[in-house]
């Protein structure tokens, strides 16, 4: 629980912004993943995909709690979720990617994946016990995802031409959506200033090794391609958010306050 | 007054929805248990962040302690330190057995090894170590699904999560 005034308003606000990045990550990929739910082609991985997504909704629901406790406009933690429009949303790109085929529902975990297990654990660091708190918990079923995404980009890309085929075109069409995990907002900039928050950039070079060895051992290629989309982290979003969020939030814009 | 130990035979009482021979103290998930004012002082953690079971349990247990009379119970949620199934007491992990899931052994060697080999688990019904992993998620995000190679039964190892 936050103290009451233990942070000066400016860190406040971009205290504030970047647990909402991190909520409203959880929730889009989450839900992303949720639309798999009895569609996918065997079982067991239904069942996984499933399992991952609630992993997720859970700790957004960690992070919204944490953020409805430093805003000081009495909102719930499911007001953040479920009343904030698609400007205000301020999720990563990549997890509001369609879930296209399972190539490139698999491609958008994987670069994810990694990404998130680096950041959790540089924020084990962080000098908030709050967020030291949820990062802990979260990591350890984090590295369950890692895990299970890594085996199936070896398992499809070293599988046969088609599968190989398909990994590589999600890999190649959502390679841009990866840089803006590590581009630096100037919430970012301040929070790691403050020992909040992390270095993007050192996290960046372990991403990028374990990356490349996994896509190596895939036989895939690693996209050369330089330029890379950005802005979600300022609220500047692709087409795909705006729909998401019309269908998850509609229960509570048709019937404002509903409980079940 | 309500005593600690009066708390602790009701939390006995309290069951896992999801591993309905599991108590929440065999479960590890209830951290302090306190009385203060003479107001009944329960701290639980979550196991997974997103485990549906944990609001069921929170009711449960405030049902339980007021069928046991005692009305005045604060119960709150922690999350750190962090929950794992080192917590899980060994009694738990014989019912566990019993009930046909197997206990967590071991972690995973390391997150970051891919293809790391799976820790061997005895099948629960013939005890055989020929078993195989087929899913690392299974009914519940807790659980990995495996199966015996040698009764060809399918079962859920509880993973270890540490």
């Amino acid at each position: 629980m936050f103290v009451n005034n233990i942070y000066s308003d400016p860190i406040k606000k971009v205290l504030l912004d970047f647990l909402l990045r991190m909520a409203d990550t959880s929730l889009v990929l989450g839900h992303r993943l949720s639309e798999w739910c009895g569609h996918s082609f065997i079982l067991e991985q239904d069942i996984a995909i499933s399992n991952i997504a609630l992993d997720h909704m859970g700790q957004a629901q960690n992070w919204y709690v944490l953020a409805a406790q430093l805003q000081d406009e009495n909102k719930s933690a499911d007001d953040l979720a479920f009343l904030r429009d698609v400007l205000e949303y301020r999720n990563l790109l990549i997890v509001e990617q369609p879930n296209g085929d399972f190539a490139e529902t698999i491609v958008r975990q994987f670069l994810f994946d990694v990404f998130q297990f680096n950041l959790l654990i540089a924020l084990c660091e962080s000098t908030d016990s709050n967020i030291v708190a949820i990062a802990e918990k979260s990591l350890k079923e984090v590295s369950y995802h890692v895990k299970w995404s890594s085996e199936w980009i070896v398992r499809l890309g070293d599988g046969t031409k088609e599968s190989n085929e398909r990994i590589q075109n999600a890999l190649n069409k959502l390679w841009e959506y990866s840089g803006e995990m590590f581009l630096p907002n100037a919430t970012d900039i301040l929070l790691a200033d403050a020992g909040l928050g992390v270095d993007l950039s050192a996290i960046q070079s372990t991403w990028a090794t374990y990356v490349a060895t996994v896509l190596k051992q895939a036989t895939l290629t690693t996209p050369e391609k330089k330029w890379m989309q950005k802005g979600g982290k300022d609220g500047v979003h692709t087409e795909h958010l705006g729909l998401l969020l019309a269908e998850m939030q509609f229960m509570q814009r048709a019937y404002p306050n509903c409980q079940w | 007054m309500v005593t600690i130990v009066e708390i602790n035979e009701v939390l006995e009482t309290v069951f896992d929805p999801e591993v309905p021979v599991l108590s929440i103290l065999d479960l590890g998930v209830v951290r302090k248990v306190f009385v203060e004012k003479g107001i009944a002082n329960i701290v639980l953690t979550p196991t997974y962040s997103g485990c549906p079971a944990m609001d069921t349990i929170i009711e449960d247990t405030r049902k339980a302690l007021v069928e046991a009379g005692i009305e005045n119970a604060v119960i709150e949620m922690e999350l750190h330190p962090a929950w794992t199934t080192d917590w899980i007491s060994e009694k738990g992990k014989e019912k566990l057995l019993l009930y046909g899931i197997a206990p967590p052994v071991e972690p995973l060697p390391n997150a970051n090894v891919m293809f790391a080999d799976n820790p061997i688990i005895n099948c629960p019904q013939c005890k055989s170590k020929d078993t195989v992993m087929i899913s690392l998620f299974g009914s519940t995000a807790c659980k990995a699904l495996y199966k015996c190679n040698n009764c060809l039964e399918p079962f859920d190892y509880f993973k270890c999560l540490r």
